[in-house]
């Protein structure tokens, strides 16, 4: 069955982007605003799941050429490398910790360790969400 | 240091994938794997000197500090001496194993992961001193063994024994369990030290029986004690080199452990002594009587191990007595026999281990272990045959090897129990020679029928699948170490006694002080009573030997319907159809029934446990003002919630539920929770197009599947639920029994360097919840890919057929 789908289309590629651009601004902002690994994984999520929708799963794998269930697994692992280097230098497992740099655009800036555990949320949070609703969709 | 050793199996386990994967066609995988048990080895051995002069060492690994749970190490002279062996012997069978194991057919890597994982959990059982990480190791070689025993998992009869060994030998770790939770509870530590230092407590305390039973049952089901030993010669189904190694020289002693290591505890009450010696004597008698019939030369091993861990555990038991008298001269002779059980459980390790190599050389050669096919193999292997010869005329009791030794420390440990005069030991204790006595004839017949059915006779090579030839000199050297001890010990037990066994001997009898006197062994004591009790077994064997031709056959038609397995297996297959019967009782398929019992638990267990502890508390005073907004988003939701329940196709339904979600976003806007807002609406968005996937595959709701008849249960549940939850929330505003933590929180700036307080909880303060969660989350997102992923498998299949 042919749908007539072109207002969807034409209001997707519009949106995924701004989807998109924002769930990357929810997750870096996650430190001091509302937002986070969490929030923006999912959002992010959401605007993956908003492509497979109007232009079909296999136009988007042709586009988007990552295994998502690896994606998950890849966070979860960065997640619990992050721990782990705590371990490292004899803290107990999963102290974070945080500094005030002098970078050269950003200016005075704080790079906090838990930014890279709230990558591994976001990515387990994105590979997970759009698994699952893969499988399901594929499932006929 | 000392845990870079003890860790050594379990890490180095981890790379034997990679090292079979990558180098598997060059080398053996078995000759990387050596390297671990060697240097462990090697690193013990460097404490055989200070701990003979009495030192012991202590280290702790902080595991779960906040409930006390440290892995502290303790290195004294019983958990060295099974440190060796458990290094010693396997670094012996892993050699014996690269030329077992055939590198193209095997799957290498699971032997040896499966392997490594045992030898750590066992070197963990023997070397912990908190109880729960004994525990812990405990099950894990219980776990470790089931998957060598499953080894073959193609065969039914592996996966059987495996099956029925973990039953066993978990049903009695649970017992164990429980009985050291009873002993924390009497002691107040988990520390085994220090529950000796405080026996006083333990021991007049009322559960000291309870728990005392509760862990000799799991030392005797992993010990494979009358009746429990079962299993034993069903787990033969593994690799050789596993029956080797496991069943006969180490996991199969972490029982006799458990028991040794307890002895000051419980030693000296006389249910200790009967129930240690008892068991052990009966388990004798069964284990030589029942290997008499056995025509597998496996299971006549098997068999005979279960007897001789017999022997050893009624020596421990007779030892326990020296507790009961305290220091002194009358202690002295039970002493000894706690010596003599220790002595007894390394030559067995030599002999045994050794025997179970040269079935595996003839398995390996002859593709028979049935003795009514084998049969003059002494021509053709002559080096296995001398071999087998020492090693069977040891576990024999004869001279000039070790197990001679032990059998005489053995029959005069008997006697004298026979005469301690206290427990009642006066009118029945005499049946402990006798048992003893009659046992060993048994032994040392099974032996002759060991020796030389296999070796001597007719040989028959037509009977035979293959061409038979010596074994290679990689299976060879193994065993013929063993056998080289087991004749070394005979002539030079002392050296043995002082460095290794007189150590192990102050562990498990703190308070004795034997003198190195009575602690020599000697092959010579004059002709007294326990010669002339071996002399007897030697002459009435013979005959009983030449003669077997006669009763053998009798012995071997033993009706099956009598047998402990009978019984096992009619228990089983019982306990299976009630459980099966049970449970398609209450597992209906239905969803609508699963959520009944979940929500009548949940209802019941609450309002039940809030009303007996007073739970219900309101407190309204410090509760905002309701605005009207609040008023217009609960209507919203009302109205929203009753269209889910009374809408008369899904997508109504659906939207519905979505709007519900959305309104629950909008309180969270009003109190301020920009987070939360956030994630729910971003949740609802993502699981309303879930709902909208699942729902292609729900069937369509008809008009006639849409009336739900209406029941005034289901009513009752769902209105309790609502209740409960709503009461739980109220009242759980109304506590304030602890300070709140809201004020730690809200130094997040200063803690994590982040302004964002609940984000700071996500990462940081919180983040091992965090990081367990999106494990959880990854691991549900593979269950669902492989859940559907499998059933369109499965139905293409079906469609190809």
């Amino acid at each position: 069955m042919k749908t007539n789908d072109v207002i969807l289309k034409s209001v997707t590629r519009v949106a995924a982007v701004i989807i998109l651009t924002f769930s990357i601004y929810l997750f870096m902002n996650g430190h001091h605003h509302p937002g986070g690994g969490f929030i923006g994984g999912l959002s992010m999520s959401s605007a993956i799941v908003l492509l497979y929708l109007s232009f079909g799963v296999d136009k988007v794998r042709e586009n988007i050429r990552v295994d998502f269930k690896k994606l998950a697994a890849i966070g979860v692992l960065i997640a619990i490398g992050t721990g782990m280097a705590g371990v490292i230098f004899g803290k107990p497992f999963l102290t974070q910790t945080f500094g005030y740099y002098d970078l050269p655009i950003f200016g005075n800036t704080e790079l906090a360790s838990a930014l890279i555990f709230d990558t591994g949320v976001a990515l387990a949070v994105i590979g997970t969400a759009v698994n699952i609703i893969l499988s399901i969709s594929e499932d006929r | 240091m000392f845990y870079t050793y003890i860790f050594l199996p379990l890490i180095s386990a981890i790379l034997v994938p990679f090292l079979y994967k990558y180098f598997n066609r060059f080398v053996h995988t078995g000759w990387f794997v050596l390297l671990v048990p060697l240097s462990i080895f090697i690193y013990l051995v460097q404490y055989i000197p200070s701990v003979a002069a009495g030192d012991t060492y202590k280290y702790t690994l902080s595991w779960i500090p906040s409930l006390n749970v440290n892995i502290v190490s303790f290195v004294d002279g019983l958990s060295l001496l099974f440190g060796l062996l458990i290094s010693g012997v396997g670094s012996l069978v892993i050699v014996y194993s690269i030329f077992y194991m055939s590198k193209a057919r095997e799957a290498l890597h699971n032997f040896y992961i499966y392997l490594l994982m045992f030898m750590g959990a066992m070197l963990g059982v023997v070397f912990s001193d908190n109880l729960l990480v004994l525990y812990g190791f405990w099950e894990l070689t219980s776990v470790s063994s089931f998957l060598l025993i499953s080894y073959w998992y193609e065969r039914k009869s592996s996966r059987q024994g495996a099956l029925k060994a973990l039953l066993i030998t978990v049903l009695g770790g649970f017992g164990m369990l429980a009985g050291f939770i009873m002993m924390i509870m009497m002691a107040d530590t988990y520390s085994i030290r220090e529950m000796i230092a405080n026996l006083d407590v333990i021991q007049s305390h009322g559960l000291f029986i309870p728990a005392m039973l509760c862990i000799l049952l799991g030392a005797f089901t992993k010990s494979a004690q009358f009746p429990f030993g079962i299993w034993l010669p069903d787990a033969m189904e593994a690799p050789t080199p596993v029956s080797s190694y496991l069943h006969s020289a180490t996991m199969v002693k972490a029982g006799i452990y458990v028991v040794a290591r307890m002895t000051p505890i419980f030693g000296g009450s006389s249910v200790w002594f009967w129930l240690v010696a008892g068991i052990g004597i009966i388990t004798l008698l069964y284990g030589s009587l029942t290997a008499l019939r056995q025509t597998d030369l496996k299971a006549m091993l098997a068999y005979s191990t279960i007897s001789q861990l017999g022997l050893i555990m009624c020596l421990l038991g007779v030892g326990s007595l020296a507790v009961y008298f305290g220091p002194g001269e009358s202690s002295t002779i039970f002493t000894v026999a706690a010596f003599a059980a220790l002595f007894h459980l390394f030559n067995h390790s030599t002999f045994k281990g050794s025997l179970f190599m040269v079935v595996g050389i003839l398995d390996h050669e002859t593709g028979r272990r049935d003795i009514r096919y084998l049969g003059g193999l002494m021509q053709v292997m002559p080096i296995t045959f001398t071999i087998a010869l020492i090693g069977g005329l040891s576990m024999a009791g004869l001279p000039p090897f070790n197990g001679f030794l032990s059998k005489e420390m053995f029959f005069a440990a008997v006697n004298d129990v026979s005469k301690a005069g206290i427990f009642g030991l006066g009118s029945i204790g005499i049946l402990f020679p006798i048992i003893a006595w009659v046992a060993s004839i048994f032994t040392f017949v099974y032996c002759m029928i060991f020796i030389f059915k296999t070796f001597g006779g007719q040989y028959r090579p037509e009977k035979l699948t293959r061409k038979v030839h010596e074994a290679p000199w990689g299976m060879l050297i193994s065993p013929a170490i063993l056998a080289v001890l087991v004749i070394l010990i005979f002539f030079f037990p002392n050296v043995l006694g002082k460095y290794i066994l007189t150590p192990a001997l102050s562990a498990i009898l703190p308070t004795m002080t034997p003198s190195p006197y009575d602690l020599k062994i000697s092959p010579w004591h004059g002709l007294n009573i326990e010669l002339i009790m071996t002399i007897g077994v030697i002459v009435i064997g013979l005959l009983l030997f030449k003669s077997s031709k006669r009763w053998i056959q009798a012995m071997r038609n033993y009706p099956q319907g009598l047998t402990l397995n009978h019984w096992y297996n009619k228990g089983l297959s019982g306990t299976e159809r009630l459980s099966a019967s049970l449970t398609n009782g209450y597992m209906t398929g239905s969803l609508r029934h699963y959520l009944i019992y979940t929500f009548a638990f949940f209802v019941i267990v609450l309002v039940s446990s809030l009303l007996l502890l007073y739970g219900f508390q309101f407190d309204f005073s410090n509760d905002a003002a309701i605005s009207i907004f609040d008023i217009g988003l609960v209507l919203g939701m009302v109205i929203a919630a009753g269209t889910v329940l009374f809408a008369g196709n899904r997508i109504v339904a659906i939207v519905a539920l979505g709007a519900l979600g959305y309104m629950v976003a909008m309180f969270f806007v009003i109190f301020r929770a920009p987070d939360l807002a956030l994630t729910q609406m971003v949740v609802e968005t993502v699981s309303t197009l879930l709902f909208l996937l699942c729902f292609y595959h729900l069937p369509k709701l008809k008009k006639g599947i849409e009336r739900i008849p209406f029941k005034l249960t289901n009513l009752i549940i769902s209105i309790a639920m609502g209740l409960t939850v709503t009461l739980l929330a109220l009242s759980a505003n109304g506590h304030k029994l602890f300070e709140p933590i809201t004020s730690f929180f809200e130094n997040s700036y200063k803690l994590a360097g982040a302004k964002n307080i609940v984000n700071a909880i996500l990462v940081d303060f919180r983040g091992f919840d965090t990081m367990l969660e999106i494990s959880v989350l990854a691991v549900a997102g593979l269950g669902v890919y492989i859940l559907v992923h499998q059933r369109s498998k499965g139905r293409e299949q079906h469609e190809n057929e």
